[in-house]
């Protein structure tokens, strides 16, 4: 078990690292960030000043070994637009996406996973096409078309809601439901599946033979394995709780990490940008390793085959 | 013999979307009480649905009409929870693939202990006991460990057994197993069908064997149906059978079967396929496949009619009225008339 989790952990680290390179040389060759953050007006001993001070004047590949030394040392480096650490400029957003991402993901399991089990239950009723037409609509939609629409309704149309920015916690509420909804769609899908999967499968029957109530069988034979499945979308999305905002948080203009990637991307402040990588590659990691040890815990098939596969 | 489950011109209907299938076509069966009913077929021919329409199993897709009575009281179309208070309870199934027939989520001891409270109003520690007896008495040693194991740390052979025990739990009055050794091998499928002979001794509780292996149905059978394309096609006791199959199809299936002790020789399959429910023949269904068929079998399907001079020996085929068929020259079966003791 261990040994296997140590090999996860192994290979996430190289995922992170090439994503990382990647991002490096990509942001690197694609435009130069004096020009973006000192404007192309600026006289050119600024340039150079500004060059020489990040080092963007070295070869790139000087600039990248300089940057993971660097980094296995602890330091993330500075934005270049403000020459804070990098990590607190990052960091202090954190707190305001975490501020809709939770909400949203309460939402997404609160509506997406009974909706995905009636759907199930009710298979080819009008219940279960009602339930699939608007999942379907939600993940076509897509969640920046979505949000706007909101906008258009409560905030425009109606006056209840304001649209943009993050004075208030009403200002929180559109962003939140815009992804809460996205997400209970997907859910809804996925938990639909699991749990025609599930209903399909002998043991249902035998539970049915058995003489249990139906409502029995559900609960206590078809749930408890669908959840298992389930477990790798919640755990997808709990991953993606920092990161997951970025469309949402740049049309209501609500100041967290997703639009500071968006605008560090812009400006070419690659140490924000590589810090921003850095949490969301490593939240997903560490939530996927929470999904792992979980399924070895709730499904006891493979509790026995990883005791036996590690050590 | 009184007659404990009575079913009568079951038909079933499936739910295609756009239009229904008919898969069952009218069976009629009785199971007396402590008596061992065979029933056998090709894979299709419509074994299960029977049953598990008995027991209102089959879902929301399939239209049922025709009477189950149970000790004379008619259970088809039941309220479900009527037709739940039965199941497990007066009548309980167990089914072909044991592995997958448990679920991998749960302990031995727990599924066994549901059935145990739902039909006993067992809880708790006496139980437990009741399961670990149950597992000693259907021949699974260290029965309190086993409890606490998952189904998939058990062999097939050893699930089919807590399978047999889960059914056990309810004492019911007929085990209908389908095809209960068909993923098993050939050592562990003797051992589960001596397990059930001995279980149905014990407790005289009547037994329905279902099997696509007339060898399977054949030793422990009293009475014998023989089912094809949604309809049984003959049926009689089994001494009977194999000492006088009117069938065809019957001949078939015993010309299929290993000769144990005579000599060696080619197993004669019958030639062709189960036609699928909406591919039926318009006559006899079998005729396509038929060696003696000709064209008055397309004319209708054959009524069930008694056969020789036994009460008891029905079957439906227009070729073989009140004795064997005429031209038998063909036919892979009528050279060994074998008679298993
Ligand atoms: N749920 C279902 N929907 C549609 N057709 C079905 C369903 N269950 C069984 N059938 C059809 O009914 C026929 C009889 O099936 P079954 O009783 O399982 O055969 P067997 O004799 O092998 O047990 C088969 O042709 C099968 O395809
Ligand atoms: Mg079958």
């Amino acid at each position: 078990m261990v040994q296997y989790l140590l090999m996860k952990i192994f290979r996430a680290l190289v995922t992170v690292t090439l994503i990382v390179s990647a991002a490096f040389v990509v942001l690197r060759l694609s435009g130069d960030p004096a020009i973006i953050i000192l404007g192309p007006e600026a006289p050119p001993e600024a340039f150079e000043a500004f060059r020489r001070n990040w080092g963007l004047d070295q070869p790139i590949w000087v600039q990248y070994f300089k940057y993971f030394a660097a980094v296995f040392q602890g330091d993330l480096g500075n934005s270049m637009r403000d020459g804070r650490s990098a990590l607190v400029v990052v960091g202090e957003r954190i707190p305001l996406t975490l501020a809709i991402t939770l909400p949203a993901l309460f939402i997404k399991l609160a509506i997406g996973l009974p909706a995905g089990v009636m759907a199930a239950l009710y298979r080819n009723t009008w219940v279960d096409r009602l339930i699939m037409m608007l999942s379907v609509a939600g993940f076509t939609v897509p969640s920046f078309v979505l949000g706007l629409v909101l906008a258009m309704i409560f905030a425009v149309w109606l006056g209840w809601l304001p649209s943009g920015g993050s004075d208030t916690w009403a200002h929180a509420v559109l962003p939140t439901v815009t992804m809460g909804l996205v997400g209970a769609a997907v859910i809804a899908r996925f938990t639909r599946s699991a749990m025609l999967e599930v209903l399909g499968q002998p043991y249902i029957r035998t539970a049915s033979a058995k003489g249990l109530l139906w409502r029995d069988v559900v609960r206590n034979h078809a749930l408890p394995n669908a959840a298992i499945p389930t477990l790798t979308i919640i755990g997808f999305l709990v991953g993606s709780l920092v990161a997951g905002a970025v469309v949402v948080e740049s049309v209501f203009s609500w100041p967290g990490v997703g639009r500071l990637l968006v605008n560090a991307v812009a400006n070419r402040d690659l140490a924000v940008v590589q810090v921003i990588l850095l949490l969301v590659g490593l939240t997903m990691v560490g939530a996927n390793l929470a999904v792992d040890i979980l399924y070895g815990i709730v499904d006891p098939r493979l509790r026995i085959k990883r005791l036996q596969a590690g050590s | 013999m009184e007659t404990l489950l009575s079913i009568k011109d079951l038909t079933i209907d499936f739910d295609q979307g756009k239009r229904f299938v008919r898969a069952l076509h009218g069976v009629s069966l009785n199971v007396a009480r402590g008596e061992v009913l065979g029933v056998v077929g090709e894979s299709g021919c419509g074994k299960s649905i029977t049953w598990l329409a008995a027991l209102g199993l089959l879902g929301s897709k399939a239209r049922i009409s025709g009477s189950v009575r149970l000790n004379g009281q008619e259970i088809a179309g039941a309220p479900e929870n009527d037709l739940a208070g039965l199941r497990g309870g007066r009548i309980a199934m167990i089914f072909q693939d044991p592995s997958s027939s448990l679920n991998p989520v749960h302990r031995i001891g727990r599924q066994i202990a549901e059935a145990l409270k739902l039909h006993r109003g067992m809880t708790g520690a006496s139980a437990n006991a009741e399961a670990a007896r149950l597992l000693d008495r259907v021949g699974i040693a260290n029965a309190t460990r086993r409890l606490r194991e998952y189904p998939h740390e058990m062999s097939g052979g050893m699930n089919q057994r807590i399978m047999i025990a889960m059914a056990l739990a309810g004492e019911p009055d007929l085990l209908i197993a389908d095809e209960p050794t068909t993923a098993l091998d050939a050592t562990i499928q003797a051992q589960i069908l001596d397990l059930l002979t001995e279980l149905r001794r014990d407790s005289g509780m009547a037994l329905v064997l279902i099997s696509h292996d007339l060898g399977v149905v054949a030793d422990m059978s009293d009475r014998v149906a023989v089912m094809y394309g949604g309809r049984v096609i003959e049926e009689a006791d089994t001494g009977s059978l194999f000492d006088s199959p009117a069938h065809p199809y019957t001949r078939g299936l015993i010309a299929a079967l290993p000769d144990i002790d005579g000599p060696r020789r080619r197993l004669e399959s019958i030639p062709g396929t189960v036609p699928a429910p909406d591919q039926l023949p318009p006559g006899c269904s079998f005729a396509p496949r038929c060696a003696i068929a000709s064209k008055i079998c397309d004319a209708r399907v054959p009524a069930f009619l008694p056969y020789g001079e036994k009460q008891s020996h029905f079957a439906a085929c227009i070729k073989c009225r009140g004795g064997a068929p005429t031209e038998t020259a063909s036919m892979p079966g009528n050279k060994s008339a074998l008679v298993p003791a």
